[in-house]
């Protein structure tokens, strides 16, 4: 069933990725010049805080920026194919196929006057032309594979019917029903209690590596990705200013932001002390200081950073600044 | 469900009762039907008989009874104008009526609804401003200038469609119905369209909005990451989440259609309920505004009914076994 691995192509591919959005105050950058690439099996952990424009990444990459939102610039390539500017038709066909995506508020992604079997099976039918009966079969399957209990008759109900926890479960199966190559989930378990995170978690984890699908993981919790991904990419502004393996970019990050971002997860800090944090506060988009988007909080800025950082490479990692804390690393 | 619709229909009778006393008493006050009836070169003996004939005569407490004891076995008193049942008189009068605040609300729904989701959907196109535009004319332009309007267009000057009274009619499951026929449709096409000029403006209004709000919900987004075709989003997804607000609206205006047509049924002549309604009432013709106002009543009560059943079954939220307690 598996497409034959085309040899020394990243399964995802983003280039100097854009996406703007037109408003009162002129078009801002949600997205700028994102660069990244995922291999067949890979997980990507996308951190950032609010607003840094890490969910916009992936609505990108899904080709789901409404208006007034666009893409103005960059590529993004799946499996070799220019997802950018393609015709809706055909990306719709990938959509939920090769490439599906889950979300933050399970409360809020199924639609609430729609049985779990329609929403389902139209997830089936839109990609497959079998019989109703297959397509049950399907669904029924993807929901037991992600622990639901009784799947066949949980199949009947509606979501009111399901706890959070479930809901996200039910949403983690649509998406999977396809055995998609690449999965996109934007913050899949802040909204859940802190149990069922974990048990969501886990459970993403090990369907993820059962099926060999690449992930994108988009999280602000730092925790969350130290035990799940591969690599992480740290957005600030609608940039990614630092990315590598996770355990490099944890245990010592090269940009003052991700630093800084580490430094303030308490459980980083001595018990009674002063928990440290970054001065300031996240820009808005409209008003983003020329030259690097960091430089007004930041301890090291200098004259320098009032032009756009280039990346800079040390092996595998790469980092947006000025005055990358190579010193600290050692 | 049925305990529910048991219980709703016991409170429909406290209801029916209720306004028939606010209505028996709200007339008696307003003044002697005698005085209207009779002609006024009577001698006070002739007057007696007539007031003695149509029991006027007793104390109102004792008059409300013997309506009530009547009422209770389906006669709703006699027309102190025509003479006869006044449930008859009202019953005659409304399928004229029904006909046409029926076609009024599928012309207003089967319009409203496709040009609010457009509108919806492309809000700042060049059409859907002009619908918006369009919807505010609708609201805001007085009934009768409208009606008179239409008059003026399509009846006179272009000649396309008769201007006043109601086609010929044909009878259908026993009820005389003219819009059957393209001749007698011809004839309701002006007061329906007339009528329906508010309600379009309203549900495409609120059609609207509800498209506006529900789009930019998380579930529309992950019905498109599922791949759907856009008529399955909007067709399945994003419509039966706006049926559910706009159900309990369009009940509510087909209840105020059927029983607030009177400028209309003016205009055009039409000969329903509310033109009789309005005569009755300067005749003080009692028993035939009570029945009138019953039969509205029970009516109105019947399409919310109606309402909350259609609601429970577009929205699994509510599902009215739930709610019996």
């Amino acid at each position: 069933m598996r497409r034959p691995v085309s040899a020394s192509c990243a399964l995802l591919q983003v280039r100097d990725l854009v996406t703007e959005f037109a408003g009162r105050e002129g078009r801002l950058r949600a997205v700028d010049r994102v660069s990244f690439s995922l291999e067949r099996g890979e997980i990507l952990g996308l951190v950032g805080e609010s607003g840094s424009g890490k969910s916009v990444t992936g609505f990108s990459i899904m080709g789901l920026v409404d208006a007034p939102g666009r893409i103005a610039g960059g590529s993004v390539k799946f499996d070799g194919v220019e997802l950018v500017g393609m015709a809706d038709g055909e990306l719709r066909r990938l959509r939920g196929k090769r490439i599906a995506m889950i979300f933050q508020d399970p409360m809020m992604t199924l639609n609430p006057v729609l049985s779990i079997e329609t929403q389902m099976l139209e997830t089936v039918l839109a990609h497959d032309a079998v019989p109703r009966q297959e397509a049950r079969r399907r669904a029924i399957e993807a929901l037991g594979l992600v622990g639901i209990a009784s799947p066949a008759e949980r199949l009947a109900q509606y979501p009111h019917q399901f706890s959070g926890g479930m809901r996200q479960r039910v949403a983690i199966a649509i998406a999977l029903l396809h055995r998609p190559d690449l999965i996109i989930a934007d913050e899949p378990t802040t909204a859940l209690d802190v149990t069922v995170q974990g048990q969501i978690l886990y459970e993403m984890q090990r369907l993820v590596r059962e099926s060999g699908a690449a992930l994108v993981w988009i999280t602000h919790d730092l925790a969350v990705v130290a035990g799940l991904a591969d690599r992480v990419a740290v957005m600030y502004a609608g940039r990614i200013v630092e990315q590598g393996s996770t355990a490099e970019v944890l245990d010592a990050a090269l940009h003052p932001y991700a630093r800084g971002l580490l430094d303030s997860v308490p459980a980083a800090n001595a018990a009674g002390g002063r928990l440290r944090q970054i001065p300031g506060m996240t820009p808005s988009l409209a008003h983003l200081p020329a030259g690097c988007a960091f430089r007004d909080r930041c301890a090291y800025a200098d004259d320098a950073c009032a032009a756009v950082p280039g990346i800079t490479l040390r092996g595998s990692r790469q980092v947006r600044c000025h005055h990358p804390l190579f010193e600290a690393v050692s | 469900m049925t305990v529910y619709v048991l219980r709703r229909l016991a409170q429909t009778l406290l209801v029916l009762l209720l306004t028939s006393g606010l209505v028996f008493g709200g007339l008696y006050l307003v003044g002697d039907p005698v005085e209207i009836l009779v002609n006024p070169q009577a001698d006070q003996e002739e007057r007696a008989r007539s007031a003695a004939a149509l029991g006027l005569d007793r104390p109102a407490l004792e008059q409300y009874w013997i309506f009530l004891k009547g009422a209770f076995s389906g006669d709703l008193g006699k027309s102190f104008v025509f003479g006869r049942s006044a449930l008859e008189v009202i019953i005659e009068r409304m399928p004229a009526t029904l006909e046409l605040a029926l076609l009024a609300m599928v012309m207003s729904v089967g319009l409203g609804i496709p040009l609010g989701l457009y509108a919806g959907l492309r809000p700042h196109g060049l059409a859907a401003r002009a619908i918006m535009a369009g919807s505010i004319l609708g609201f805001s332009l007085p009934t009768f200038w409208v009606g008179l309007l239409l008059i003026m267009v399509f009846a006179v000057q272009l000649g396309w469609l008769p201007s006043t009274g109601r086609g010929p009619t044909t009878e259908f499951l026993g009820v005389q119905v003219s819009i059957l026929t393209w001749e007698g449709l011809r004839y309701a096409l002006l007061p329906a369209l007339n009528l329906a000029l508010f309600k379009l403006s309203l549900i495409v209004r609120l059609t609207r909005a509800q498209v506006r709000e529900q789009s930019l919900l998380d579930y529309i987004r992950f019905a498109r990451a599922k791949g759907l075709k856009r008529a399955r989003v909007i067709g399945v997804h994003l419509l039966k989440n706006i049926l559910i607000p706009l159900i309990t609206v369009i009940g509510l205006e087909l209840g105020s259609v059927i029983a607030f047509a009177v400028v209309t049924e003016t205009i055009f002549a039409w000969p329903g309920m509310g033109k009789l309604v309005i005569d009755s009432i300067f005749q003080l013709d009692r028993p035939v505004v009570v029945a009138y106002l019953l039969v509205t009543v029970f009516m109105f009560i019947m399409i919310n009914l109606v309402v909350d059943l259609l609601y429970s079954a577009l929205d699994p939220r509510v599902r009215i076994a739930e709610v019996k307690s």
